[in-house]
């Protein structure tokens, strides 16, 4: 059986696989066919599985001398047209923020898997965390827009992972795929037959003739047409600021216009771009807000709450960045309280703060590498649902 | 008199004219460099659409900007890394990477010496002006011992690296030298190097009159580059030049060449031999089961 039919399945079949397996297949389904990475815990099985699958279908793996190379070699491949993949966890992902800025700048679609472990610095590497929900938004110096992902099952990360390349190449941008350790080594059963046959979004490429095209023109909803290396249009991609014309300036207008755009050009799509899951939430009074791993407990703590009388729901943001605020909002307006547990000393209770403006947001922060329970959950939505009461 | 040895070749038809006037510094070797690598691209005929250009930053690195090419001004120090994407993703271009001394050999050391290694067909071009000259002259890997620089008040203390020495130790397929003084010499090498299957490597020295020369009392740019001769050749010349531009006797021309497979073409192949014996066992399977 070769990758593709590996990674596309016609029709339902059960399959015991890892998250970061079915991120290897989500990517080989989605049409990428570049990988470069560096050896990293816990996400060196998407590079392995990778090295298999690829020269199946013509692709190219390449193990690099280290994670900057990676990311730069996945967007050199990118530039020449070809959809690419790197995967990588903290220091990796801390190392690639340079270039992921460029990617973000100069507006070249690509997919940056970062698994999140223990931190800071080594931390510890085959421990769960949650210590990369800031970072991966704003890890790279400058503004730039940024999407950001984060599945929660196998399954999830096969379907995230095709969205995410769906929504580089549509929208012109690097995308980051961000999921937990837990997730990413999580076996699960899974069926990949996915609704219909498959198809892939491909970026909006140049035609006509050169002297009219504008690498980093307004183009059709905010995002330029990019054209391919060998096409006659022979263009200056840089990673300075730059005008409609791709070459460099510092002429304020000029920033000031292209600039604008680029920080804005999410706007118009954030139908494409939003995701969430609202689990329990019509009648909730505890509201948990949650990703990966956290979500997944507290999947299982309304069960458990909801037994006892606590009325819980779930928020659960599928696409991070840009966060779904409206949809967030209007979730939490029928709950009393609102509960973010998280595998880290507050990131997401901030942004959840920020969006629901002057309302108590409760947190259980843990960074010690134990996952948090169903039952840790659980038990804080109960004390939380009794002192509302009061 | 200047005799253009080349009158089939006009520098224009390669280069974007409306970027002019460029900006490097009166008398900088940086565009005789650049001329010579556009010379040698048109004496191979290699089309313009297919000619990637990546660049990362500093001097050197925005050359890039001025050749109607496909142009990748990247980070600075890994233009070999996005070259080495682009060149893996798209076996159908012409990749070529100009790089400068702090560019390739300290921020970027790592992926040259990879380069090196892995033997991707790429052609790098370092140009060696001894100097971080974009950000006002601090000492860079391959300045010379003793001299002043932004940041070396008192004379550089630690010694220089030999870029075509370190490139051949770490296994380049070709390694040239040559000196921004002989332009058709430097023009032949370059030509070599872009004909040759495999990674080439090439170290321009060039000169940073407005810079470099002018904290160390080099000279005039031409005084700077008729000095080239003097250094490469220091035995000759060890009577009659008291300060060589360069410490080092310096050798010039190919100074490596060797033939080893091509990593793209080698990975292909293997990957194209592996879809066969599966495609075969594949079709065993199936009329066995008939």
């Amino acid at each position: 059986m070769n990758a593709v039919k590996q990674a596309i399945a016609p029709k339902a079949r059960l399959r015991l696989i890892s998250g970061n397996h079915a991120c290897a297949l989500g990517a080989v389904a989605a049409g990428c066919r570049f990988f470069a990475g560096y050896p990293i815990t816990p996400s060196s099985e998407v590079a392995e599985r990778l090295s298999r699958l690829l020269p199946e279908v013509d692709g190219v793996f390449v193990q690099m001398e280290d994670e900057i190379a990676s990311i730069a070699a996945v967007i050199g491949a990118s530039m020449g047209g070809v959809k690419a993949l790197t995967a990588t966890s903290g220091p990796g992902f801390s190392l690639k923020q340079e270039n992921i800025g460029y990617a973000a700048g100069a507006e070249i679609p690509c997919v940056i898997v970062n698994v999140m472990r223990g931190g800071p610095s080594t931390g510890m590497p085959t421990r769960p965390a949650q210590g990369d929900i800031m970072q991966s938004r704003w890890g790279s110096h400058g503004d730039y827009p940024m999407i950001v992902l984060a599945p929660a099952s196998v399954r999830e990360i096969y379907d995230e992972t095709i969205r995410a390349f769906d929504l580089a190449e549509t929208l012109r941008t690097p995308v980051i795929l961000l999921y937990d350790q837990v997730i990413a080594q999580l076996t699960e059963t899974v069926d990949l037959a996915g609704p219909g046959a498959p198809t892939r979004a491909e970026r909006t490429w140049a035609s006509g003739p050169r002297e009219a095209y504008q690498p980093y023109g307004t183009g059709k909803g905010g995002i330029p047409a990019m054209s391919r290396p060998g096409a006659g249009y022979r263009v200056h991609t840089t990673g300075l600021n730059h005008a409609e014309n791709g070459f460099p300036t510092q002429n304020p207008e000029a920033v000031e216009r292209n600039l604008g755009r680029l920080l804005t050009k999410f706007d118009k799509h954030r139908d494409l771009i939003d995701s969430w899951q609202a689990l329990a939430c019509e009648d909730a009074e505890v509201l948990v807000v949650a990703i990966g791993i956290s979500a997944r407990a507290a999947t299982r703590a309304i069960d458990i709450a909801r037994a006892r009388g606590v009325r819980l729901g779930l928020f659960r943001p599928i696409t991070l960045w840009p966060f779904p605020e409206r949809a967030l909002r209007e979730v939490a307006a029928k709950a009393r309280v609102v509960l973010v547990p998280e595998m880290n000393a507050g990131q997401l209770s901030l942004e959840v703060e920020r969006i629901l403006g002057g309302r108590r947001v409760d947190a259980i922060h843990r960074f010690n590498g134990e996952p948090i329970t169903p039952a840790d959950i659980a038990e804080r939505a109960e004390k939380l649902a009794k002192e509302s009461k009061k | 008199m200047i005799v253009d040895s080349a009158p089939s070749f006009d520098v224009r038809e390669y280069l974007r004219l409306e970027m002019m006037p460029h900006f490097l510094c009166p008398g900088c070797g940086h565009g005789i460099a650049l001329r010579a690598l556009l010379w040698a691209i048109h004496e191979l005929g290699i089309d313009k659409d297919k000619l990637a250009v990546v660049s990362g930053i500093g001097c050197a690195g925005r050359l890039s900007a001025y050749i109607d090419a496909n142009t990748f001004h990247v980070t600075h120090g890994r233009p070999l890394a996005y070259a080495t994407g682009l060149a893996l993703a798209r076996p159908d271009l012409h990749v070529v990477v100009i790089t400068g001394d702090g560019d390739c050999l300290a921020i970027g050391g790592n992926h040259l010496i990879h380069a090196c290694r892995r033997n991707l067909k790429l052609t790098c071009l370092m140009l060696n002006n001894e100097v971080y000259g974009m950000t006002g002259g601090q000492v860079s890997p391959t300045t010379s011992e003793t001299r002043l620089t932004t940041t070396t008040p008192l004379g550089n203390s630690e010694p220089n690296f030999d870029a075509c020495a370190l490139a051949a130790a770490a296994g380049a397929s070709f390694v040239g030298r040559e000196v921004t003084h002989h332009v058709p010499k430097l023009k032949e090498l370059i030509r070599e190097a872009l004909s040759h299957p495999g990674f080439a490597f090439v170290e321009v020295l060039s000169d940073c009159t407005e810079i470099f020369g002018r904290k160390n009392e080099l000279g005039s740019s031409a005084e700077m580059v008729l000095r080239q001769k003097s250094d490469l050749r220091p035995s000759a010349y060890r009577d009659t030049v008291d300060t060589p531009f360069r410490s080092n006797d310096l050798p010039t021309g190919i100074l490596t060449k060797t033939a080893r497979p091509e990593y793209g073409t080698a990975y292909r192949k293997a990957a194209a031999a592996q879809r066969a014996s599966k495609a075969a066992k594949a079709s065993g399977t199936n009329k066995g089961n008939a």
